[in-house]
């Protein structure tokens, strides 16, 4: 945990998030911050609103009510491609990939992306980018897979390309929705290491929905527990795992 | 992801050799580049994922303004004219893109076609400055100074079709290797994974949409100085079906499908019609057919088809 957390302006804040589908309240009242180098991890049972609050953190949903900053500066209402440009990259509970590119190709144009899609005739494929992009490919042991096809990639490793097209952006804040999810028990941890010793590295935070609390023991400094649309519970995963109304809601789907 | 280079010299030197060879086909073939300009505006929507069913207003917009250009402003420079057009059109594309390209699918492509259609009505009616029905005519243009007469200005403008058509198909290729151009097939397999990157989708479009309604325009233009004559029927919606039809034909996967697909079909019609009238159609529907079931591709496919092969091999 941060020792200055108190004082400090949160990474990220939000304040009395609401939003409901019908009768579905799936985020209702949230607040939320995150300091800077925070590893967070969320929990909470299926239909919580996990995926709800990424969705509102990252624009692709606007808030009947609330507001999200980042940097302390105000990033409510507006579009996902603008919310990535201020820094928050997010990988997707299901895949978000170019299909009918091969994963390098994939990853170029989200290195592209951060440069600046304006480029002129410069071709995409290019030495610099090709370079950067296999090293992102060896971390995450995807290299041998650089010219596949994204559309024809098994689902774990789908979902591995996903996170490292939000990975590449190089942002402020790297948010992942059930990054291990579709990936063998014994790869989960090596993926995870590897993430996070890099995020550490290069002095990012992240946040990230987990289910597995094996990996949200290990890797996050503190946790968010959901339900029903709200903020349950919260603290280090000792103590999160130690509250009893926390086990009975979210241990029975885990 | 490189081209079949060699196939492709060979085709274009064979083109060069249609005047000495079939002096009657160079008209057809002008006309065939002129057309395969605008179907290489709708193949790069179609990357995409976009069909645009009225492209055929911005080759009509293009062929306007050359013939209204040269009629009525007195212009008769085919470098200004084809610039002035191209730069019409382009401006055409830009405001029209700017409301269209917000829309998907069938919503994109009917309302491309409605609006072709208020074109189309207006170059019909405003009689004025359109001519109307009769359309406007086209004197032949002055080349830097030099006045040809119809015959040699003729040989000189199919070979400058082939030079626009290297030049420009190999910029719009440079284009589709670029980020833009990547992004642009993007937002066909995923938007939203796009503007997650930071790219906006709208512009991206909008930028392809531009560029496509200039070459179509561009294309409108040499058609009018080719056939000496524009009508309302250029911006017709079956002339954009045709656009459609030729850039599936021809293949969406590189540049040069637009043009061979729009050769082969002008060759194809002028055969064809040589026949039976009738027989066109039918020779249409089945080509379709056959491309659709057989090669997806287009018929760039099978050119490209070759080096799939020891691409496979070789990984
Ligand atoms: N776009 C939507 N339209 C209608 N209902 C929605 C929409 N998105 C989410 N919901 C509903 O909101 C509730 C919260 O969904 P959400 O996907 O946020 O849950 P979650 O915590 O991510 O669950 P899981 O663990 O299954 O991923 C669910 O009841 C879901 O059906
Ligand atoms: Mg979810």
């Amino acid at each position: 945990m941060t020792s200055n957390s108190a004082s400090a302006q949160p990474l990220l804040r939000a304040e009395d998030l609401a939003i409901s589908f019908g009768a579905i309240k799936a985020a209702d009242g949230v607040d939320f911050a995150l300091q800077r180098n925070e590893f967070v991890a969320i929990i909470g049972p299926n239909g919580a609103g996990k995926t709800t609050f990424l969705n509102l953190v990252t624009g692709y949903l606007k808030p009947h009510r609330g507001n999200v900053w980042l940097d302390g500066r105000p990033i409510t209402r507006m579009a996902p491609r603008r919310i990535s440009r201020q820094g928050i990259a997010r990988a997707f509970q299901i895949p978000q990939l170019f299909t009918d590119h091969s994963l390098i190709d994939n990853l170029m144009l989200a290195i592209a992306a951060r440069e600046g899609i304006w480029q002129g005739l410069t071709p995409l494929n290019r030495r610099a980018y090709r370079d950067e992009a296999m090293e992102v490919l060896e971390l995450l042991g995807l290299a041998a897979d650089a010219e596949t096809m994204t559309g024809t990639l098994p689902e774990g490793l789908r979902k591995l390309a996903d996170i490292t097209l939000a990975f590449a952006l190089n942002p402020k804040l790297l948010v992942l929705d059930e990054p291990t999810s579709g990936v063998s028990s014994i790869e989960r941890f090596r993926i995870m290491e590897t993430l996070m010793n890099a995020m550490r590295r290069r002095g990012l935070s992240a946040l990230f929905v987990e289910h597995d609390m094996e990996v949200v023991q290990k890797y996050a400094d503190r946790v968010v527990v959901w339900n029903a649309g709200h903020v349950m519970a919260e603290g280090t995963p000792a103590e999160v795992m130690s509250n009893p109304e926390v086990l009975e809601s979210v241990v029975g789907v885990v | 992801m490189r081209k079949p280079i060699p196939l492709l010299v060979a085709a274009l030197a064979l083109l060069l050799l249609v005047p000495v060879a079939f002096p009657h086909l160079k008209f057809v073939i002008t006309l065939a580049v002129a057309k395969g300009f605008a179907a290489l505006g709708v193949a790069l929507l179609l990357r995409g994922g976009l069909i645009s069913l009225g492209h055929a207003m911005y080759f009509a917009i293009g062929a306007y303004a050359t013939a209204f250009l040269g009629s009525k402003a007195g212009v008769s420079d085919l470098v200004l004219l084809l610039v002035a057009s191209t730069a019409v059109a382009a401006l055409a594309g830009l405001v029209f893109g700017a409301f269209l390209v917000r829309y998907r699918a069938i919503f994109f492509a009917m309302l491309n076609l409605a609006v072709s259609m208020v074109i189309f009505a207006l170059t019909s009616k405003l009689y004025g400055i359109t001519g109307g029905t009769d359309g406007l005519r086209v004197a032949v243009p002055t080349v830097l100074g030099w006045a040809p007469g119809k015959a040699a200005f003729d040989g000189f403008l199919f070979y400058l079709c082939i030079l626009l058509m290297v030049v420009l198909g190999w910029l719009v290729h440079r284009y589709l290797q670029s980020p833009l151009g990547h992004a642009l097939s993007a937002i066909h397999t995923n938007e939203v994974r796009l503007e997650y990157l930071g790219v906006s989708a709208w512009q991206t479009l909008l930028t392809s949409y531009t560029i496509s309604a200039a070459l179509a325009g561009l294309g409108g233009a040499l058609a009018a100085m080719s056939i000496g004559h524009v009508l309302p029927e250029f911006a017709f919606w079956t002339e954009s079906g045709h656009l459609v039809l030729t850039a599936v034909l021809g293949g969406i996967g590189g540049v040069a499908g637009a043009f061979i697909g729009s050769v082969f079909l002008e060759i194809l019609h002028t055969v064809a019609v040589g026949v039976a009238a009738e027989a066109w159609n039918l020779i249409i529907g089945l080509a379709l057919i056959c491309v659709i079931f057989f090669l997806p591709r287009g018929i760039y496919g099978l050119i490209e088809a070759r080096r799939g092969s020891t691409k496979e091999t070789g990984l």
